[in-house]
């Protein structure tokens, strides 16, 4: 039997061929992370850190409830503080759970140049398998999200895996059993998007005139979604992209120029080789020795006349 | 829960955590609770989202709690009386209370008598020499039956309400933002979406903690918004409720088996020293009903207590001697609390010190202090499944802690012991829930369980005690012990001596027997005064009984969906989940609220999803209150004698504040606090220590404990301090530098998180800054050392319970270049 | 080398040297940096013990390039300046092509084909190598955006393919030109060949009686 997971890829990393796909009927899942309800109480963050062994050095204060400070190797998810003034002149504390997005176009599977470092599941889940990473850093560039980290010690490229493992055998990812408030919930991409609205409704009955689900097309809609009270400013939000989508420069150089370059290397080879058939090498001719030794006789004995010129001037 | 018991009649929780997705209006005052309880608060956001609540929030800071609010209000630390006050007020003058409920279910219309008053901050009867009152006018007017008298109109100038009315008449909204600092706008707007669940099918439920009891005047403060609450008809309801929310697993359970030095099970009162006999005691312990035909189920108290002796003395308590009552402590003084304790230790009075599950050198007020007292012992047990700072206070860990370790004396045994995953036991959670757990992994390297300690300790001494005698040996070797494993009793045991067992059969009025000998107890409802019963806890009677063990009852179905799920664990008082539930339904015994029914009188019973806390087939003709613990039958807006600061609240400066009272600047603080003499001469002054400071728990961490967990430790890894923007600017501070906090008794070097949550408020005209302090990291454990905001903290309490004044004090703060190394 | 008696020497021991070290990284360079850049080509990881393997030693071997380029450029700048005769034999391409070079303007050391390569490599490996720099991230992850990253990126691949054509031409140059080869492996080459090829230079020896490959042709004083 084959590794029975790898028969629910439906994207692979640098890879020409298509993998196999018999299994591929699952639902569509995704993680909707309601940003109203969230208290920031970072279980998500511990019940991710329990479940995938993970560990951090314990860090320092840097003027920010965001610990560790940043995404890393061991630390696929983290809240994100923001302390925002409405218009108003309010104040709101927006406390968003940064993580993968698992977009439906993953730009880091995109940019991958290792073949099955970066697999897409039937049910959206976009994961990287280990021990095909090479390191290289290129999922970094192709994220339109800024989040898979290289450990520096085992050059490997990490992020959220959306608890693939539990997902695969029936439970929901770590974070959202650990959520005290329910501010994370599990499920088919479409009931989440139902339940969404339900929530943007009563959230505009409160006054979030511009509340709203953040899935953004860009990107093909993502497998982890956002409820926002502000949909219209995303980037408040800690910097959540207004309009995600794989950098044009990263479309263009896993695009187009893949093939181009592969060909223009390849005509430049045969250019060559037709040259070689139709004309043949560029051989010396006899006569071209021949008269390169008449120049060289000529020259010697010019120099040596002008030596006896020079000898006998001077003399 | 000093505060409760007297307007109510118990000190507990009035309702349930999944009650709380009841309510129209949630207000958290006084408490943090998406922070600090982040679990129960699910049923906030379930309110919100499910029932359409709003939820406000008053706090000095703009918290996780007001994250997730509909509206915030920021307040000085220290001045909830004054908001409040201000809140009844508006009530009053707005006429935004439910009448009917307060008619009957309050003691509104009840006559107070002649000579009560209240004058320049101090109610009658000052004692200005002993600094404390002769309460005897703080009562009612009683007829000749010993009823008190009552005017249902509420005309009569003494009735409770006119009082009332007169008292709050100075809290206007504009007094209200001058003390405070709240915006008139803002106080308004709260006002008026308390005033909305006046209306008797809407209920507000207020949700609070140690943000309220951390004052010296914090038990006012929770009696002050339990007032509120009754002016609303929001007790007993639905949604509705006061809700103590612990700040401990097991807190709720502590007091409840009396780990209080006045306190026996089940919120019986030791004696003191004035109470030389069994019936000099019982003489205050009569419980007389004060209006006709009430309940008074305190009443009871000699069944309980004489319970109580036989569970613990058995055979040897006996009617001839009084159930052994001349074998119990009497109080020399109203408490022997951790402030009292460590002056004594520091006076020399006290020299040892067995600190189970404690750790003072964190928690408790004035850290120097706490070390100086531990430094003075000749001996400390610490028993913890931790490394705490307490066991290693005579250690040097730098600044965090410069003990000189040549100079201390103090002998110091660590007992490791397990904690609640390696044994078998239950908790009492705020809710009053007993839930019993299972053992899951066996403790760590030496680790002994409490009970094997005590067990250990007991033996010895009781052997001691045997040999040689001593000068009172009998409350040691009568002691009974009757467990199968006698050097490690089972918790089922222990919890079996809880809720007790009948010592002879006992029969009922028909002759009939009941229980045969032996047999365990349903309830605390067969208790008797006769020593055929006994029980050591009877509030928890009821909790394992002859049907097994109740506590482990795991049965989640919840019939009306109404988050009362009555087969899931076991509640005191009788299974009973919403306290005082009978004020759920009018007095006809309708529900005030018909979607939202707990109890209701079906014509010959009362019946519903819960236990009815009333008797089930006393019918509302009758009379008689909802508040069956306390002898007037109704909640007290007038608390008579049972508040040492007076039967209303009253608005009390903190011992250390920015400003005089405004209201009275004679008696600025609260004029019955009990302060040392060198805990005053710790107290700064405004001019030296201008900021007020307040001290708060993060969701990272819980107390001084998860500091130890490496998860925890990363989460939130290093002490600092919260300042708002522009005191920041003022003093130079930039963003995660290093500032030194300083207040009269200590300084802290950590660094500050300049923040928009902090903003500076208008005090009485002047600007005020507030500081925050979180108090989570020490020097032992895998978190980063810490100063500990208890170096800042002074050693003064709520003049009721003593619980220390951790939310309001002065300190001062500038720019530091870090902690010498 | 032993040098057969009456023959040029095209490049001496060092710069033969300096070429084969240079030619060595190009290849490796090459081998390691399209197994990253195609997935058809993955395959060329295995070369190197794995990706991770390729991933880590491709920016050492990078520098090594560059170190070894900065050689070539010292020996060679002064041979490769541009000449206006360039030109022309630019625009005869057509008969260089065609192994007709009787009728094509003689060229010094090297011809304009030559220079363009030299020259474009000249470029091409700066231009490698500051982009390479900024996507290194086990050193400079933190020295730039991840915008810029992706940007160098780009260019890195664009400059490297371009490098690539450009030396199969230059390989092909040398197989097809025969005694090439032997210029670059063994040093020499007969008269015949520098007449043939790099008359200008086969003059300039001629003309001092040097065994090469000095003097350089001062292709534009000589125009004079």
């Amino acid at each position: 039997m084959a590794d029975l997971q790898s028969q629910d890829y439906i994207r692979r990393s640098a890879t020409t061929l298509t993998p196999p796909s018999v299994r591929s009927y699952e639902d569509q899942v995704a993680k909707l992370i309601d940003v109203t309800r969230c208290i920031g109480c970072k279980a998500c963050q511990a019940a991710c850190m329990e479940w995938n062994n993970l560990r951090n050095p314990v860090g320092t204060f840097e003027g920010t409830y965001d610990n560790p400070l940043d995404l890393d190797p061991a630390t696929w998810t983290l809240m994100r503080f923001t302390e925002y003034e409405n218009d108003k002149g309010d104040l709101e504390w927006l406390i968003r759970k940064d993580g993968c997005m698992h977009c439906e176009d993953p730009g880091c599977l995109k940019a991958c140049p290792a073949p099955g470092a970066i697999v897409q599941y039937a049910n959206g889940i976009v994961d990287f398998i280990s021990e095909n990473c090479i390191g290289c850093g290129y999922c970094v560039k192709g994220c339109p999200f800024d989040i898979p980290r290289i450990s520096a010690v085992d050059h490997k490229s990490y992020k959220c895996t959306l608890c693939s493992d539990r997902v695969a055998v029936g439970l929901e990812p770590a974070c959202v059993k650990a959520c005290p408030t329910g501010a994370i919930l599990f499920g088919s991409k479409k009931d989440m998007t139902d339940w969404a609205d339900e929530r943007i409704v009563e959230l505009k009955s409160r006054g979030f005139e511009n509340a709203g689900l953040y899935d953004p097309p860009g990107v093909g809609g993502t497998h982890v979604m956002y409820v926002l009270h502000h949909a219209d400013t995303p980037s408040i939000y800690a910097g959540l992209p207004e309009n995600p989508r794989i950098s044009a420069t990263v479309e263009f150089w896993k695009g187009l120029i893949k093939p181009v370059a592969l060909a223009g290397i390849a005509a430049s080879a045969i250019a060559g080789f037709l040259h070689w058939v139709v004309m043949g090498p560029n051989e010396v001719q006899v006569e071209d020795e021949l008269e390169a030794q008449e120049v060289l006789a000529s020259e010697r004995k010019k120099r040596r006349a002008d030596a006896i010129d020079t000898d006998g001037g001077s003399a | 829960m000093a505060s409760l018991a007297p307007t109510f009649g118990r000190g507990a929780m009035t309702n349930t955590w999944q009650d709380i997705k009841n309510a129209n209006l949630v207000i958290v005052m006084g408490g943090n609770a998406a922070e600090a309880h982040p679990c129960g608060f699910k049923w906030v956001i379930e309110a919100k989202i499910e029932n359409g609540a709003k939820l406000v929030v008053v706090d000095p800071r703009f918290t996780r709690t007001a994250s997730v609010a509909d509206y915030y209000a920021p307040i000085r630390p220290g001045t909830d009386i004054a908001f409040l006050n201000g809140v009844i007020r508006y009530l009053l003058e707005k006429d935004k209370i439910q009448h009917e409920y307060v008619r009957a279910y309050t003691n509104a219309g009840l006559i107070v008598k002649e000579g009560y008053g209240f004058e320049d901050g101090l109610f009658s009867g000052y004692d200005h020499e002993r600094g404390d009152y002769d309460k005897s006018s703080w009562d009612y007017e009683l007829d000749d039956q010993g009823f008190a008298k009552v005017d249902d109109t509420w005309q009569h100038p003494r009735c409770v309400m006119s009082l009332l009315k007169a008292h709050v008449a100075r809290y206007t909204q504009e007094m209200v933002s001058r003390i405070c600092g709240t915006p008139r706008d803002k106080f308004l707007h709260i006002c008026e979406m308390v005033a909305a669940t006046a209306a008797p099918d809407k209920a507000m439920t207020s949700l609070f903690a140690l943000g309220w009891t951390q004052h010296s005047v914090g038990s006012q403060n929770i009696r002050t918004m339990a007032m509120v609450q009754l002016l609303l008809g929001n007790i007993g309801v639905a949604g509705g409720g006061m809700n103590a929310l612990r700040g401990h697993s097991n807190i709720q359970g502590l007091t409840d088996v009396g780990l209080l030095s006045n306190l026996m099970p089940g919120y019986m009162t030791l004696p003191v020293d004035d109470e030389v006999t069994f019936d000099d005691y019982m003489k205050s312990r009569l419980y007389k009903p004060l209006r006709p035909g009430q309940t008074s189920y305190w009443s009871n108290y000699r069944k309980f207590f004489v319970s109580f002796q036989k569970s613990i003395y058995g055979d040897a308590a006996k009617a001839e001697n009084n159930w052994a009552y001349d074998w119990l402590p009497k109080l020399d003084i109203p408490l022997y609390d951790v402030i009292k304790a460590f002056e004594m230790m520091n006076q020399g009075e006290m020299t040892g010190y067995i600190c189970q599950g404690f750790n003072p050198q964190q928690a408790f007020p004035d850290r120097g202090k706490i070390r100086r007292g531990l430094s003075k012992l000749k001996f400390l047990i610490t028993m913890d499944p931790l490394d705490t700072e307490t066991s290693r206070f005579w250690e040097n860990f730098g600044p965090q802690n410069p003990a000189d370790s040549m100079a201390i004396q103090t002998e110091v045994f660590q007992l490791p012991t397990t904690c609640f995953a390696e044994e078998d036991g239950s908790l009492v959670n705020s809710a009053r829930w007993l839930q019993w757990h299972w053992k899951a992994a066996d403790p760590p390297g030496q680790a002994k369980s409490d009970i094997w300690i005590m067990s250990g300790i007991f033996h010895r001494i009781r052997e001691l005690y045997r040999k040689e005698g001593g000068a009172f040996p009998d409350p040691i070797v009568n002691l009974t012990w009757n467990y199968t494993n006698p050097t490690e009793p089972a918790t089922a045991e222990l919890a079996k001596d809880m809720n007790g067992r009948a010592r002879a059969d006992l029969t009922d009025a028909s002759g009939a027997v009941v229980k045969k000998a032996g047999q365990l107890l349903d309830g605390f409802a067969q208790l008797r005064d006769d020593g055929t019963t006994e029980s050591g806890c009877w509030i928890f009677s009821g909790c394992y009984t002859e049907k097994g063990n109740q506590m482990a009852r795991r049965d989640a179905s919840d019939p009306r969906e109404q988050g009362i799920a009555p087969n899931w664990a076991w509640a005191w008082p009788a299974n009973r989940r919403i306290l005082y539930n009978r004020a759920s339904a009018d007095v006809q015994g309708n529900p005030w609220n018909p979607r939202k029914p707990i109890i209701q009188w079906d014509g010959s019973k009362w019946v519903g999803v819960d236990v009815p806390d009333y008797g089930v087939t006393v019918k509302p003709s009758d009379g008689v209150g909802p508040f069956i613990m306390n002898a007037e039958g109704v909640g007290r807006l007038f608390a008579r004698e049972l508040m040492v600061e007076g039967p209303f609240p009253e608005h009390y400066e903190p011992l250390e504040s920015p400003v005089v009272n405004v209201l009275h600047p004679k008696v600025s603080t609260n004029p019955v606090v009990r302060v040392f003499a060198d805990d005053r001469a710790a107290f700064g002054s405004p001019s030296e220590f201008p900021y007020v400071a307040t001290t708060y728990r993060l969701t990272e961490h819980f107390h001084f404990w998860t500091k130890h967990a490496l998860i925890n430790a990363i989460l939130q890894p290093e002490e600092f301090i919260e300042i708002g923007e522009a005191l920041a600017k003022e003093k130079g501070i930039a963003q995660a530098s290093w500032v030194r906090v300083a207040s009269k008794r200590g300084q802290m070097i950590c660094k500050a998180y300049v923040t928009k949550r902090i903003k500076p408020l208008t005090i009485d005209g002047k600007t005020a800054h507030v500081i925050g302090v979180p108090l989570h990291w020490g020097f032992t454990g895998q978190a980063r050392k810490g100063y500990g905001a208890n170096t800042l903290t002074p050693s003064v309490g709520d003049a009721n319970t003593q619980t220390p004044e951790f939310k309001a004090f002065l300190v001062n703060i500038e720019p530091s270049n870090g902690p010498e190394v | 080398m032993t040098r057969p008696k009456g023959t040029l020497i095209r490049n001496p021991t060092i710069t033969r040297i300096n070429h084969w070290i240079t030619a060595a990284c190009f290849v490796l360079l090459t081998l390691s940096g399209l197994a990253m850049f195609h997935p058809l080509l993955f395959w060329l990881s295995n070369l190197f013990g794995g990706g991770q393997w390729t991933r880590a030693i491709h920016p050492w071997i990078g520098l090594v390039l560059v170190v070894s380029y900065a050689g070539m450029i010292v020996q060679f700048w002064r041979d490769n300046l541009w000449t206006k005769t360039d030109l022309e034999w630019t625009l005869a391409i057509g008969r260089v092509l065609a192994n007709e070079e009787e009728s094509v303007p003689e060229v010094g050391r090297f011809n304009a084909g030559q220079k363009f390569v030299f020259w474009s490599m000249a470029l091409l490996i700066p231009v490698l190598l500051f982009t390479g720099i900024l996507i290194w991230d086990y050193y400079f992850e933190t020295l730039t955006s991840v915008g810029t990253q992706r940007a160098a990126l780009l260019i890195h691949s664009l400059a490297a393919i371009a490098a690539i054509i450009i030396w199969v031409i230059h390989v092909y140059a040398a197989i097809w030109v025969r005694g090439s080869m032997r210029a670059m492996t063994q040093g020499y080459v007969t008269p015949g060949w520098a007449w043939r090829h790099h008359r200008k230079w086969f003059r300039a020896l001629a003309a001092t009686g040097s065994p090469g490959p000095e003097p350089h042709v001062d292709d534009n004083k000589t125009r004079k």
